[in-house]
């Protein structure tokens, strides 16, 4: 049973914030991991890493590099659930 | 001509307080800031020593969660007294080229290190956190400080054990001395009060056992003293040339007068009893400051409270200070703090500095059976230092050989 759009972005968003201390307001779905949020590669990995234990999912190393965006994240997360 | 250095700004979290004021305050007041440490590791691991000197002030309560997050308990202590002494010194605006750090820790950050171990054999690699290599890297809280001031002019980290950040201090004093650099924070941290290393340091048999009175346990020159007492926190110092200084107005506490290092080349951690690499790096350094031992008026020594080290700086006091050595007024602030490691240096430096700028000697505490080999002045309540002219020095030394000496002089 896929989860929730909404419900992966506001996840998402509590783990960005935790990690970064970025607003979670801030955590949209056209927003870039780099260019606009300023996460670098080692937060990304925790992120990701966090994002694996919360939503149940496997996210593979080689897939980290295509999730430029938090929509591409949500969507992939999405898709895996 | 060596140019003269100042300085100009301090900071410190310490067992006995969170900042540099509340620190001389209490120990002023011949406070202990040793206790009963209140974790349920001591019990699962059997820790067989139970009090240590903690930080007064939780890192939690001035950090964000995210510099938590991403920090070693060392370099947490590390950035939050740079900031302290970065702005003691007025924030100045200086030329980030032109603008250096030297800053130590002894052991590093051996509470990531220890929980990345236990990550990976509860959980595996993939949840051993990506920040942990530049967490546990001894270098990491002197990066984190050059990073959060914009220091390019070199960060460097001396590593020699408890005379770490007395080295530090020495290498800014040095490196103030060349054309290329104007400001420097120096000073050092630590933040290994956890199972691992209270039980490595109490199977050398280098810790006081008194769990059941924490605050009497350590007791520098006491016929009783049984080792030392772990402590954690960070200092640091803004050093700059006097040139600089005075160009921007600042306020002076002192002169950094000189520093040096000698090592001892006789064993991996037993000092050399007749204590002549000690007598070296002090005499090293009052060549360097341009001074006689007369000129000396007050010494912050290295005193531990270990049965063989208070005994070996005696003997190294001795041989520079000769007949001289009575009338010196010296204290031993481990006393009140317990031994900082690799902050030891920076925190006693600070102490050294403040008894010149406020004319007061803080006090040794727990002195109640004087060691009848040792013939001190040691100070035991406040005591007035007046003169001009006057020099002050500070000794660390650390397993490994290693000899640090600082002098500060009345400014």
């Amino acid at each position: 049973m896929a989860l929730a759009q909404s419900e992966v972005l506001a996840g998402l968003a509590e783990i960005v914030n935790d990690e970064t201390g970025i607003a979670t307001e801030a955590v949209q779905l056209d927003k870039h991991f780099t260019n606009d949020l300023d996460i670098d590669s080692i937060s990304m990995m925790t992120i990701v890493v966090n994002c694996e234990d919360k939503f149940g999912v496997k996210i593979p190393d080689e897939e980290v590099k295509n999730l430029n965006t938090v929509g591409d994240a949500v969507n992939f997360i999405v898709s895996a659930s | 001509m060596a140019k003269k250095i100042v300085v100009t700004g301090l900071g410190a979290t310490t067992p006995l307080g969170g900042d540099v004021a509340t620190t001389w305050k209490n120990l002023l007041g011949g406070k202990s800031g040793i206790t009963t440490i209140d974790k349920d590791w001591i019990e699962k691991y059997e820790v067989p020593v139970t009090f240590a000197g903690q930080a007064a002030v939780a890192a939690s309560e001035i950090l964000t969660p995210q510099e938590i997050k991403r920090l070693d308990p060392s370099s947490q202590f590390a950035l939050i007294s740079a900031r302290e002494a970065w702005a003691d010194a007025g924030s100045p605006d200086v030329t980030p080229e032109r603008f250096a750090v030297e800053y130590s820790t002894g052991i590093g950050g051996v509470w990531t290190l220890l929980e990345a171990f236990q990550t990976l054999q509860e959980r595996g690699p993939r949840r051993v956190l990506p920040m942990t290599v530049p967490m546990l890297m001894p270098n990491g809280p002197a990066a984190a400080i050059g990073m959060d001031l914009a220091a390019r002019g070199g960060v460097r980290t001396a590593v020699s054990a408890c005379a770490s950040s007395t080295e530090a201090i020495a290498n800014a004093y040095n490196r103030l001395q060349t054309d290329e650099i104007d400001v420097v924070v120096a000073g050092g941290c630590e933040a290994a009060i956890h199972a691992l290393p209270l039980s490595a340091f109490a199977a050398m048999h280098a810790l006081s056992k008194r769990n059941d009175a924490p605050s009497k346990a350590s007791r520098p020159y006491d016929a009783n003293r049984d080792g030392f007492v772990m402590g954690e926190g960070g200092a640091s110092l803004v050093l700059e040339t006097e040139e600089h200084a005075l160009a921007r107005g600042a306020k002076i506490y002192a002169e950094l007068a000189g520093g040096s290092v000698t090592s001892d080349a006789y064993h991996i951690t037993a000092p050399d009893p007749q204590g002549s690499g000690a007598a070296r790096a002090m005499l090293a350094t009052l060549a360097q400051a341009g001074a006689t031992i007369s000129d000396v008026r007050h010494i912050n020594a290295h005193a531990t409270s270990t049965p063989v080290g208070d005994i070996a700086e005696y003997t190294a006091l001795k041989r520079v200070f000769g007949d001289l050595l009575p009338s010196i007024p010296v204290t031993a602030t481990k006393s009140s703090t317990g031994h900082l490691l690799g902050a030891a240096g920076a925190v006693e430096a600070i102490f050294t500095i403040l008894a010149l700028h406020g004319g007061v000697i803080p006090p040794t505490i727990n002195l109640d059976d004087p060691d009848p080999d040792i013939h001190l002045d040691v100070v035991t309540s406040p005591r007035e230092l007046t003169g001009d002219n006057i020099l002050a020095i500070s000794n660390s030394f650390g397993f490994g050989g290693h000899n640090a000496v600082v002098a500060f002089r009345k400014y």
